[in-house]
């Protein structure tokens, strides 16, 4: 916790006053550091807002029968949930927050390759947004296709399709320049020495995601042109009336939508990676493991699409080339709960918040990755696709997964970002509460699923009364958990917490300057002589 | 990837070529199609197409004279996309 | 693969690399994009192979073979600019540039009447007509109307990328030292080339 005299004098981000002060200040920012907090902020609302409509779900679903909705609404809210959570949260996600803020400081750089891009990325964050909230609001009601869009419904409803559509569309746009951004600064900008097998491996991980985000994106993003093209002039694509094929839709959709579920859990491990040697106070296991094996999931992810399609009457033979394909990709990302693992092993383990978030991070992927081979082995599959089964299956990934990642990252980068430490012990009573509530909210599911329950329905038999009442009993707990952490990380931003400038000890590049980090990163740059992890 | 440009400055003459060449084979591409050969119409046409398609990435777009990480990535991008028809077309194929 | 050079990129105030670097990767996300429209379109033909052919006679070969070849020109010009730039011509850098907007303008004057042609037929996106066809031909003409349309906004961005270039190496803010602009523009456009390269034969060629 030394204070890094020399570069104190420097202003630090947060006081740092340009061409414009205030609000404005932020919002014309080319700051890589102020753009990864205004996604941050804004990511958040929109999680909350999610979070808020699953509890309603939730709610509606304590007990049979009509609670608080009727069908159309709730198809309207699980659409608008997917949207807002899978769109607006998970796929920025990681990368867009802790991307930002922080690859240039692990590499060395003042900044990204394209700062002003990187500011019009947000904006086209935002602007998608609004016109996915839009969409709720205007024309024939809200889309209740899901957020998948599948045809021909999403041609036939009368609901908003096209609105939350071009929402989505440019959302990918925004994703696609993010990605663009990151792929050039590691190109260019990584410090003098740092070859690229002294790159941190969060680095890494987002330089895989970067070309997910960039060879998948279009291809949802034309798929959803094509929407667009034959609901509006009326044309021809996938409607089987006129001879389109509607799985072929689903091809397209799931050619970037599974890609996509990488582009959520890459950068979440990248993350994982990066706490984990800090907080066991040695040096990565098997570094040149996991450059391989993020590379080979962002690889191999891309072929495996068709895993959501079995049950969709394609032909048997693609099914069970795309079930040889999911189990390979299930060797990459085991490869890294191995290194994870072993990174532990004989190693000074310091039991911190961030470090508990990993663990919980390893736990819940793991439960996550297992029910993954449930649903990608053919037979099984067919038993409990479009089952509560798979809503288990993939929040354990995606919220399990990312979100996990996503607060672990927080906690770890949190004295980083604003010099502060939140409260320890009310931070590991939050993830307590949090993660009890979590397996109770989301374990009983898979039960359901294994019994037959739909996905998708406002209602239920009688039968499956008594797992979903304590699936809604843990949506309160995760939610009361999600509270304590936020609002004591809040506390802490307020000035409550104590001033540090390094509460880790780490030893990747970022722990080396100032924090907050100054304006500049770094006042000269850092030549590297030797591997990230260091100890 | 050092910072200097690289001073391989293909000449016009070069282009003017590549362009005969590259008229050339939209002629015997338009001409093959024109007569019947079945199912090796179509290859003909494509193995053409993509032809003309790699003289455009290495001539005119400098893949040929510019550093080989553009080489390396452009080849990447082919292949993955030619990846994704296959593993697409074992559905329609077998259906 | 890097070797550390004396000047680091994040030193210097323009990374010309870098900009190409990002052009080149944009370049990717415009290929994958149309790549979805190739795959919709080699699905279909594969599922109406009789159907396709015969939609294919409605259009020109003629009028097909000559936007190839201008559009074959075209890139020829900017590249032969892009090599005049690096002899520091100026002269012939903006010949050439002038040369190929007013070939692009050729080129979707000539699509103008093309796709002129078939509205005044009655077909066109959303038409009675369009509606009565069969399945094939209706899958037919809704890529050929959404990929060429596509291909011609494509077009559009291009001439404004280009025109701006012109722009600028007028004023003399592209020059011999500094024309990443110039260079970035030409990629594009020789994308748009590319592209078409494979619609041609897609659209008018099917034997």
């Amino acid at each position: 916790m030394t204070d890094n005299i020399e570069t104190r004098h420097e202003p630090n981000y947060l006081e740092y006053r340009g061409k414009h002060g205030g609000i404005l200040g932020w919002l014309t920012t080319t700051d890589h550091k102020r753009i990864g907090l205004l996604y941050f902020y804004s990511m958040m609302t929109f999680f909350l807002a999610g979070v808020v409509m699953g509890l309603l779900m939730k709610y509606e679903l304590i007990s049979p029968g009509e609670q608080i909705m009727g069908p159309q609404t709730y198809n309207g809210l699980f659409t608008l949930h997917g949207l807002t959570m899978i769109f607006l949260f998970v796929i920025p996600g990681v990368a867009a927050v802790f991307g930002n803020f922080f690859l240039p400081i692990l590499i060395g750089a003042k900044d990204v390759s394209f700062p002003r891009l990187n500011l019009m990325s947000w904006y086209l964050y935002i602007i998608g947004a609004i016109v996915v909230l839009v969409s709720q609001f205007m024309g024939d009601g809200p889309p209740d296709t899901g957020w998948t869009f599948y045809a021909p419904y999403s041609l036939k409803t009368n609901t908003n399709v096209v609105a939350a559509v071009t929402g989505a569309f440019i959302l990918g746009f925004s994703s696609i320049l993010t990605g663009l951004n990151f792929i050039v600064t590691m190109h260019r900008l990584r410090a003098p020495g740092m070859g690229w097998l002294r790159m941190p491996l969060f680095g890494w991980a987002l330089y895989g995601t970067g070309w997910i985000q960039l060879l998948a994106t279009p291809v949802v993003g034309i798929t959803f042109l094509m929407v667009i093209a034959e609901r509006v002039l009326g044309i021809g694509f996938f409607d089987p009336a006129i001879g389109g094929d509607p799985i072929l839709y689903q091809h397209l959709f799931w050619i970037y939508s599974h890609p996509a579920v990488y582009i959520m859990i890459l950068p979440a491990m990248g993350a994982i990676t990066e706490i984990i040697p800090t907080f066991a106070r040695k040096t990565i296991f098997g570094y040149t493991a996991i450059v391989i094996s993020s590379m080979a999931i962002a690889f191999v992810g891309y072929f495996v699409w068709g895993h959501h399609m079995f049950t969709s009457g394609m032909s048997s033979t693609s099914r069970w080339v795309f079930s040889l394909l999911t189990f390979l990709v299930a060797i990459p990302s085991a490869i890294k709960v191995f290194n994870w693992t072993a990174t532990l092993y004989k190693g000074s383990i310091n039991i911190q918040t961030p470090f508990l978030w990993s663990i919980a991070f390893i736990f819940v992927f793991m439960i996550g990755g297992f029910s993954g081979l449930v649903v990608g082995s053919l037979a099984t599959d067919i038993h409990v696709h479009d089952t509560a089964f798979v809503v288990a299956h993939f929040h354990y990934i995606v919220f399990g997964g990312t979100g996990f990642a996503f607060f672990g990252a927080l906690h770890y980068w949190y004295p980083k970002m604003f010099a502060r430490v939140y409260n320890f012990k009310i931070a590991n009573i939050g993830l307590l509460i949090f993660f009890i509530g979590f397996n109770l909210l989301y374990f009983p599911m898979f039960y359901l699923g294994m019994l037959g329950m739909p996905r998708r329905y406002y209602d239920y038999l009688p039968m499956f009364h008594s797992a979903n009442t304590l699936s809604t009993i843990g949506s309160w707990i995760m939610a009361s958990g999600l509270l304590v952490i936020i609002i004591n990380l809040a506390r802490a931003r307020r000035g409550k917490g104590k001033e540090v400038d390094d509460p880790w000890d780490g030893k990747t590049l970022e722990w080396q300057i100032a924090s907050p980090p100054p304006v500049e990163n770094f006042e000269q740059i850092p030549v590297v002589e030797h591997g990230p992890y260091e100890y | 990837m050092e910072n200097e440009k690289h001073h391989i400055v293909p000449s016009y003459m070069t282009h003017i070529m590549v362009l005969l060449g590259l008229i050339l084979l939209t002629v015997i591409t338009v001409l093959i199609t024109s007569v019947e050969l079945g199912a090796y119409n179509t290859a003909a046409a494509m193995l053409i197409a993509s032809l003309k398609g790699a003289v455009v990435l290495l001539y005119f777009m400098h893949l040929k004279f510019d550093h080989k990480i553009y080489w390396i990535m452009v080849s990447l991008v082919i292949a993955i996309f030619t990846a994704v028809i296959v593993v697409t077309f074992f559905d329609y194929l077998y259906r | 693969m890097e070797t550390v050079t004396h000047t680091h990129p994040a030193d210097a105030h323009r990374d010309d690399t870098a900009s190409k670097i990002g052009m080149w990767l944009f370049i990717f996300t415009e290929i994958l994009l149309f790549g979805g429209l190739f795959i919709v379109y080699s699905v279909y033909r594969y599922m109406n192979p009789v159907a396709f052919h015969l939609a294919h006679e409605e259009l020109s070969i003629t009028m097909g073979f000559i936007n190839t070849i201008i559009l074959l020109v075209s890139s020829a010009t900017v590249a032969i600019s892009i090599s005049a730039m690096q002899k520091n011509d100026r002269r012939t850098t903006m010949l050439m540039l002038v040369a190929t907007l007013i070939l692009a303008a050729v080129f979707l004057v000539n699509k103008y009447f093309e796709w002129g042609g078939k509205f005044e037929h009655g077909l066109y996106p959303g038409s009675d007509l369009m509606k009565s066809l069969s399945n094939g031909d209706m899958l037919f003409f809704s890529l050929y109307f959404f990929m060429t349309g596509l291909h011609g906004v494509h077009i559009i961005i291009g001439m404004v990328l280009l025109a701006i270039t012109l722009a600028k190496v007028r004023s003399g803010r592209v020059n011999g030292g500094s024309y990443a602009l110039l260079e970035n523009s030409g990629l594009y456009w020789h994308l748009v080339d590319l592209i078409w390269i494979f619609l041609f034969p897609l659209f008018y060629l099917i034997h």
